[in-house]
């Protein structure tokens, strides 16, 4: 039976409660009658064979490029780049399907006697992997044939003997990358195109750059222009991603992309009633729900915590194609729309959304405030493509515990942000010209960032700027179950109960408004018409 | 005598006298490394102790672990008197598994060269490595006669000798060149060596640089025993120690696939190198065979059996 496409369920007097995530738990809502639930499509089948279906997309590259074994010869210099542990989430289940694209192309490299070749995790400012995520992502056979020979780096922006400046777009932004993977005659790109978002030349223009050519689009301008990331044909953030992409390749640097898609299934078996629709929940379904909400109830948070990340998804490899940037990406993003959209008519008063335990950047991390923002507004609030979920003037009511917590180890910066920063002003612009570059430069942050497994000192900065076209469409922002204090300190109210957060939107929107629930994770992109 | 009386004297017998601030203590002499004394480990009563405890705990066990099939033991069978047992060596099993090999009585009478700057760089490692493998002391750092000297006598007194020619165990798969250390054993005591290969033993138990990471898996491993060799006298220890590699690489080959296939190979000089091939530190790991390559990937299903992304585009 071919998977069920995504749905649009009315609420009415029948209809069960509907879950929402909440942080490291999940409770179930009861949602007034009348309002609109959107469901994700269900996980699209795995491709038979991953192997033999990555060999075929290297051997047969989309767009302007040769065959990847013809590219390849003994005395060239290969770089492989590929993404790091933000994706996919929650991280898969072994083998990664980068182990599986990169088993494929060193197997065809050794073939040809490929000497020089190393590999680079395309970090940009996100924090360096521990050894034990390398050997997730890449399978232990790659991981012990290159890491004890320092042939597996992870790259750093903060380096700038590693850095080579290609040059400025047409409209001056500069474009520095990783020197290695710009000098070589080959840079092979590994990716997961999760979300609409990712990939493209945003792979290499922004995962092998420096701060100095992200901030020309990690800014408060480009993300209010951006709308949404999910749409790169409206995203001032792909714009620019593109542009550099073109000087990249008129500096000479040859890439052969290799995307990939994985399904969304996203929860092993245990937790399968997270993806299925509440009307079909079976006896093992409420069974699974009732013992693991009351067990979680009780268990401390940060064991809760280790529990949750430990889960590995059971996502499948549903698509991957190779050769030339541009016409991959295109197709890749085939792909993700067609296992990802649903339609979804007009726009609402209020958009209602549950925040899991896991974001891009706290995986085997803490979720802090800022992160939860970012998630709400960032994330989910941009799973659209036409017109945002939710009017302009409108509400978003996000549930998640939102802890003034944060790891000191991975999020070093964020504390000082959130203790100072957000502490005077939560005004976009203002953090912008008045904090950034001193975070951005701060040699403290710097040295973490490059010697431990701390996030760059700006990455903070671009998490807000991340809500800036949330925060811009949108006349407010309600916790539900957050930290009082945290929630304030993000510019949001807190709300004790879901009724209490729709009583307080009434403030905003009015009496009787139209509600809009994103049922997400699995993800989804709502077409709005 | 009082009580108090009794207590004093027989503290004052008991404990050793303090010694005054401005005297200055004299340095103990190290008696580890390559000076440990072995010989308390070959008295009769420790080489009881050391069969029980290989024969009833210490073989099982690995045996268990490591599931060895045994090829060519017969040469050594007929053999009466010592022989020195050459091997490749990839992994702390691979001394377990030798002494598995070979005939119980031969087992019991046999000791193992262990490098003296590891295994008996520490009094209790010391200790527990002669106990339990009859271990001695063999200097690989810098040239030292005493423990070719401690050898020699034990191998004229009639002990067989263990001895791995790389000096260590292989920290990437492949071997490493055999140092002369057999050979020359071979040649001043004018017994024969066994060959013989190992295979499978470092996807059980790895050594592997930093940052790789050791891991336990049990698994199945083959010991292949080759054809005696005996030095001869125009040959010079660095020849023989060629041929005792030679030998080993020639049971790797046959290993790999099978006895004639090597044997042809080995008429056309082809035999591969125990070495690996003289390429690049990636390209070397990734053309380890399968059975040296504990991080190799369960290949998924049969090729073609399905549709692809390729034919959905």
């Amino acid at each position: 039976m071919s998977p069920r496409p995504g749905v649009v369920l009315e609420v009415d007097r029948s209809t069960p409660p509907t879950l929402f995530w909440h942080g490291e738990g999940f409770r179930l809502e009861k949602l007034p009658v009348g309002s609109r639930i959107v469901y994700a499509p269900e996980p699209v089948s795995p491709l038979a064979n991953p192997d033999s279906a990555i060999r075929q997309a290297l051997e047969n590259p989309l767009g302007d490029s040769a065959p990847l074994s013809s590219l390849l010869r003994p005395e060239m210099k290969l770089t492989i780049a590929f993404d790091d542990v933000s994706l996919p989430l929650p991280p898969m289940r072994a083998p990664d399907v980068r182990q599986r694209v990169i088993e494929a192309v060193l197997q065809m490299a050794a073939e040809k006697g490929v000497d020089d070749v190393q590999l680079i995790a395309a970090l940009a400012l996100h924090r360096r992997m521990t050894d034990d995520e390398l050997r997730h992502i890449l399978g232990e056979r790659v991981f012990n044939a290159f890491a004890p020979y320092g042939l597996l780096r992870q790259h750093d922006a903060e380096d700038p003997s590693n850095l080579v400046h290609l040059g400025f777009t047409d409209e001056g932004e500069d474009v520095e990358i990783n020197k290695r993977a710009a000098e070589s005659d080959l840079l092979i790109y590994v990716n997961i195109n999760l979300v609409a978002m990712d990939g493209g030349h945003k792979s290499v223009a922004t995962g092998l750059s420096s701060y100095k050519s992200l901030k020309h689009h990690h800014n408060v301008r480009t993300m209010q222009h951006s709308r949404s990331f999910m749409d790169m044909h409206h995203s001032e953030l792909h714009t620019s991603n593109w542009r550099m992409g073109k000087v990249i390749a008129d500096a000479g640097v040859k890439v052969f992309q290799i995307e990939t898609t994985l399904n969304t299934d996203t929860f092993p078996e245990q937790f399968r009633f997270l993806q299925r629709r509440e009307w079909e929940w079976a006896l093992a379904d409420r069974a699974g729900f009732f013992a693991s909400s009351r067990a979680l109830e009780r268990t401390p948070p940060g064991l809760a915590r280790k529990i949750f990340h430990s889960i590995k998804a059971p996502h499948c490899l549903a698509s991957v194609q190779a050769g030339e940037v541009g016409p991959v990406h295109a197709r890749t993003l085939e792909h993700v729309h067609r296992q990802q959209l649903v339609t979804v008519e007009g726009q609402s008063d209020i958009l209602t959304m549950g925040l899991p335990f896991i974001s891009p950047y706290n995986v085997n991390s803490i979720m802090n405030p800022i992160l939860v923002a970012c998630l709400g507004l960032g994330y989910f609030f941009n799973l659209y493509r036409g017109r945002p979920l939710v009017r302009e003037g409108g509400v978003v009511i996000m549930s998640h515990p939102t802890p003034w917590a944060f790891n000191p180890v991975h999020h070093p910066s964020y504390i000082d942000f959130f203790e100072q920063v957000l502490a005077e002003t939560t005004d976009m612009f203002e953090i912008e010209s008045k904090y950034e570059t001193t975070f951005a430069t701060d040699p403290w942050y710097i040295h973490l960032y490059r010697t431990g497994h701390a996030y760059h000192g700006v990455h903070p900065f671009y998490m807000w700027y991340w809500c800036a076209h949330a925060l811009s469409h949108l006349s407010r922002v309600i916790v539900v179950g957050g930290e009082r204090a945290a929630v304030r300190r993000l510019g949001f109210s807190p709300a004790s109960t879901f009724s209490d957060a729709l009583e307080m939107a009434e403030d905003a929107v009015g009496r009787n408004p139209s509600i809009t629930h994103i049922h997400t994770p699995p993800l989804l992109i709502a077409d709005v018409q | 005598m009082s009580r108090s009386a009794a207590r004093e004297l027989a503290l004052f017998l008991l404990r050793a006298p303090t010694r005054p601030a401005g005297v200055e203590a004299p340095r103990l002499k190290s008696r580890t490394g390559v000076e440990y004394p072995t010989e308390w480990a070959r008295r009769y009563a420790v080489r009881l102790a050391r069969a029980m405890v290989l024969d009833d705990v210490t073989l099982p066990l690995v045996t268990a672990a490591a599931r060895p099939a045994f090829y060519g033991r017969d040469a050594l069978e007929r053999l009466e008197g010592p022989v020195i047992v050459a091997a490749n060596h990839a992994s702390h099993l691979d001394t377990a598994i030798l002494l598995a090999s070979l005939p119980p009585k031969r087992r019991h009478h046999t000791v193992v060269a262990a490098a003296a700057d590891y295994f008996f760089d520490r009094h209790w490692k010391a200790a527990l490595s002669a106990f339990s493998l009859g271990a001695i002391p063999m200097e690989r750092v810098k040239v030292n006669r005493r423990s070719a000297d401690a050898a020699a006598a034990l191998i004229e007194e009639g002990w067989s000798l263990i001895i791995f020619p790389e000096g260590g165990r292989s920290p990437h798969g492949w071997g490493q060149e055999f140092k002369g250390g057999a050979a020359y054993l071979a040649k001043r005591c004018q017994v024969p060596v066994a060959p013989v290969h190992l295979r499978g033993t470092r996807a059980i138990l790895p050594k592997v640089p930093e940052p790789a990471r050791s891991r336990f898996r049990p698994g199945k491993t083959a010991v292949r025993f080759g054809e005696l060799l005996w030095p001869s006298e125009e040959e010079d220890a660095r020849r023989f120690a060629a041929r005792i590699e030679a030998a080993v690489a020639l049971l790797a080959d046959e290993a790999e696939g099978d006895w004639w296939t090597a044997r042809l190979r080995a008429g056309r000089a082809e035999t591969p190198s125990l070495r690996g091939p003289a390429v690049s530190p990636w390209r070397r790991a990734w053309s380890l065979p399968a059975s040296a390559d504990p991080s190799r990937r369960p290949s998924g299903r049969p090729e073609g059996s399905a549709a692809t992304a390729w034919d959905e585009g």
